[in-house]
């Protein structure tokens, strides 16, 4: 039970803290549960490829697997409704009280402050991630460099997945990319 | 007995929405709007404008910021749960079956191999989305170094997430102050 609402209200926070779409939602996540040792890097990972391939926001997709990853049936439930009530009563809100409430100058200031720290966060994230996929023993903050592991079939697979994203332009759906580097994958690592 | 009709009609509109939608967000644009104001005509295209703008300056999940909206519109409370539900309960049902056997699933090599490929695909698309919210603010030399200095932050440190948005929201509000305060003593 105690389980349980620490996860509803990790996700609360989640919900509560995410500008920008479930994207934005990924540096939270990352912090509250890998930081936290409650999820492997690799699972969260596995788990937004699942999201993003499958039908429906990718906050909830996110939410449903951590919560069954984490605590079963239950648990899904849980996350998924501390990941939604944010919304759902700030909405709800608004949607009574009117949107005056949102023309404060005060909330367009933080939001001015807000958004590019959003995509900065989102960028480190993505960043992270490839020199993770490629060189998976770098340390920043101890500034510890070893490059005997170089990943070089994710290297090919990245140039290949921009160049497909290059070529295709706006037919590239996410759908669409996250099959490609399935392919990819399947590719190179029985290619080589 | 038409209030409970119009719920019903309501929650089959969002679970369709909810069901049909790949990568969540504004990808929901196109079937919300043909769903909801070309079909059914329950809000006009100036609420879909509102519903935008709140959801942009609200946070949450924007699938269900935009339910919960839409839904009070049509239906009060009840209205806004019933659509909320709806939007959910598809991805609910299809993530939960899928989590029942992935690992099993992912015991077999060539699944493996996949999700390799597939979280490289993953960093290209967190990536292009950074790009794609970058494309909607207006940037000037503040907005530069809060970008950059977000960046540096969490890349570099283990600062929590929550601190660098608090930090970010407090240099909005000040600077915001400050510019209003100038303009007023320039005005005058």
């Amino acid at each position: 039970m105690l389980e349980l609402l620490r996860l509803f209200w990790m996700f609360f926070k989640i919900g509560l803290f995410t500008f920008g779409g479930g994207y934005a939602m990924i540096p939270l996540i990352e912090d509250a549960l890998v930081g936290g040792g409650y999820l492997d890097v690799n699972v969260l990972y596995d788990m937004i490829g699942v999201a993003e391939s499958t039908p429906g926001p990718i906050a909830v997709n996110m939410a449903t697997f951590i919560g069954t990853h984490q605590l079963g049936f239950l648990g899904a439930l849980a996350a998924t409704l501390g990941v939604i009530l944010p919304s759902f009563i700030i909405i709800l809100l608004i949607a009574w009280l009117g949107s005056r409430v949102l023309e404060s100058k005060t909330a367009e200031h933080a939001f001015m402050g807000l958004k590019p720290a959003v995509i900065g966060l989102i960028m480190s994230v993505a960043i992270a991630l490839v020199v993770r996929l490629i060189l998976p023993k770098i340390d920043f903050e101890n500034l510890i460099f070893d490059v005997s592991l170089f990943q070089w079939q994710n290297l090919i697979i990245l140039v290949m997945v921009v160049a497909f994203i290059y070529l295709f332009k706006k037919k590239a759906s996410p759908v669409m990319i996250i099959g490609i580097s399935a392919v990819l994958g399947i590719a190179v690592y029985y290619g080589f | 007995m038409a209030h409970k009709h119009k719920l019903l009609e309501l929650f089959w509109a969002f679970l369709k929405i909810g069901a049909l939608t790949f990568g969540g967000g504004l990808a929901m644009m196109p079937i919300m709007h043909k769903e909801v104001v070309e079909k059914k005509g329950w809000i006009s295209d100036d609420d879909v404008i509102k519903m935008l703008v709140i959801s942009e300056s609200t946070p949450g999940v924007f699938a269900i910021n935009s339910a919960t909206f839409i839904g009070y519109k049509i239906g009060k409370f009840w209205g806004s749960l019933v659509a909320t539900l709806a939007v959910v309960i598809p991805s609910f049902v299809i993530i939960s079956l899928i989590s029942l056997f992935f690992y099993q699933f992912k015991q077999i090599e060539a699944v493996m191999f996949a999700f390799y490929g597939i979280q490289v695909g993953v960093a290209v698309l967190i990536f292009k989305a950074a790009i794609k919210l970058g494309k909607k603010i207006h940037f000037n030399a503040l907005s530069y170094m809060i970008l950059i200095a977000s960046f540096g932050v969490s890349f570099f440190t283990e600062i929590p997430v929550i601190y660098i948005l608090m930090g970010a929201a407090f240099i909005g509000i000040i600077t915001g102050i400050f510019l209003t305060h100038k303009e007023v003593t320039n005005h005058a």
